[in-house]
């Protein structure tokens, strides 16, 4: 089980949890889990063909994942999966 | 006999190389050390460009900082060529090799002609203002100076500009633009700390000027009451050294980016909401830039402003003041700043969490370099309300 940390501003999709912890073996399927459980996430994280709104960052560790393989980046039990959305307060 | 000290000078003077002004003029530029061994309040006046200034007195002990090949030609002067000469002394007895006194000095120098630096020199006011600087030695009087020279531009004199502006002009940063079109409200003095009840109505810019100017009164405060847009971004922020985004929309971050890019000026950008903050500098090609974090901009669902959600009053403070932080630190090139990086501050956990930002090869903006835009593009921006329409 890798550890979702979740935004604030998904955090009402999440019944109010920062972290939430999801399985899977790479990045999409932890995501797909994490959309399982928690199904008003889908929409915000996924577009209609499946991937990845362009609009949302994912981060496995500290690192992006468009730059390692997408959602086909594997994902082992300590990794830490970072839903990063921009923010524009100031 | 003992010989007389002008004696002694001449003996010394038959023992070493010397150069004249007019071949070391030649030498300028070309990796040649020249050392200016007179005393400050002779220094004050003026001295060859790129000298290194050691009194004659500290020559000894300082020479290894200022030249610590021995190899390295090194040409010494003072203001006739009589010290100098006995530091070439000092310095081939200390292994430096190739070593000249230049003769005439610097008074011959200058009757020459050729070009010299004078030194501008803090007033006693400013050396006790920012004294607490100089005694940093990252920062020192040179790194003063710099912030004095610095021209900085704050995007937005609400939560995040308040304490940047604060901290900016107490640090002597002799330059701070400030752009807002707002008046002061109400609601915005649970964390708008440059602005006060009394000023309530008044504009941002006028307030912010105020208390800047109050705290120090050297700060020239340049205001800009209204709103950046495409057809006035690339004048003001053109000649700033810095920017500071606290703005609290998508489409004038995207706007600020695309400008900057092609002004290749360093963005130090914030933004927060509720309980965090994030943070990162963007330096146009030397890291990504804002598009190469955040391709697009997120539907309104997903972004909420500070109006809309609320904001922890202390939390812009935070993140403004590692904005200064990293401001200073640009302008005076000190550590390593947040370029590549970001850094997200979660208040309630009290966590710092920083992650890595790479540019991308396909960035619409920092893959080009700017002058293959042509004018007429520059000139002309998207229409970001529209795109950002459902953002806001």
């Amino acid at each position: 089980m890798a550890v979702v940390r979740i935004p604030p501003v998904l955090r009402a999709s999440t019944g109010g949890a920062k972290e939430v912890d999801a399985g899977g073996d790479n990045v999409g399927d932890v995501l797909r889990s994490l959309a399982q459980t928690h199904p008003d996430t889908e929409a915000q994280l996924f577009a209609e063909r499946g991937e990845l709104n362009r609009y949302v960052n994912v981060y496995l560790n500290d690192e992006d994942v468009r730059v390692l393989d997408g959602l086909d980046t594997p994902v082992g039990g300590s990794d830490v999966l970072v839903i990063l959305p921009a923010m524009a307060g100031g | 006999m003992s010989p007389s000290g002008a004696e002694y000078i001449r003996k010394i003077k038959s023992e070493i190389a010397e150069v004249d002004p007019t071949d070391a003029h030649e030498l300028v530029g070309n990796g040649v050390a020249f050392v200016d061994v007179r005393e400050s309040d002779e220094v004050a006046r003026g001295h060859v460009p790129g000298a290194a200034l050691i009194p004659r007195g500290f020559l000894e002990s300082r020479i290894d900082g200022a030249v610590p090949d021995r190899s390295q030609h090194v040409v010494l002067y003072c203001a006739s060529g009589q010290r100098s000469a006995l530091a070439a002394k000092t310095l081939e007895e200390l292994g430096y090799e190739n070593v000249e006194s230049m003769t005439g000095g610097f008074t011959l120098w200058k009757d020459r002609g050729f070009e010299f630096d004078v030194p501008r020199n803090l007033s006693a006011e400013q050396r006790e203002r920012y004294s607490r600087h100089m005694l940093v030695p990252e920062i020192g009087p040179e790194g003063q100076q710099k912030l004095l020279d610095a021209k900085v531009l704050l995007l937005g004199a609400g939560g995040l500009g308040s304490p940047t502006a604060l901290y900016l002009s107490a640090a002597g940063v002799g330059t701070i633009g400030i752009v807002d079109d707002d008046v002061v409200d109400l609601s915005n003095l649970q964390r708008q700390v440059i602005h006060t009840t009394d000023r309530i109505g008044t504009p941002k810019v006028d307030s912010a000027q105020a208390t800047m100017n109050a705290i120090n009164p050297d700060v020239n405060v340049v205001k800009y009451e209204t709103r950046l847009d495409s057809s006035n971004i690339m004048e003001i922020i053109e000649g700033y050294d810095v920017i500071v985004d606290g703005v609290d929309n998508f489409p004038t971050r995207y706007l600020l980016n695309d400008a900057s890019v092609r002004l290749k000026i360093p963005v130090v950008s914030a933004s927060i909401l509720g309980f965090d903050g994030q943070l990162s500098v963007f330096a146009p090609y030397e890291g990504p830039c804002y598009r190469c974090l955040y391709p697009v901009p997120p539907p309104a669902e997903l972004a909420p402003s500070c109006g809309a959600n609320g904001v922890l009053g202390v939390l812009p403070g935070t993140m403004g003041l590692l904005q200064a932080t990293e401001v200073v630190k640009l302008i005076v090139g000190a550590g390593e700043p947040l370029i590549g990086r970001l850094l997200l501050y979660e208040a309630l956990g009290a966590t710092f969490t920083e992650l890595k930002v790479r540019r991308d090869p396909d960035c619409p903006i920092c893959s080009r370099e700017p002058d293959e835009i042509s004018d007429d593009e520059m000139g002309v921006f998207p229409d970001y309300d529209a795109f950002c329409a459902a953002a806001g």
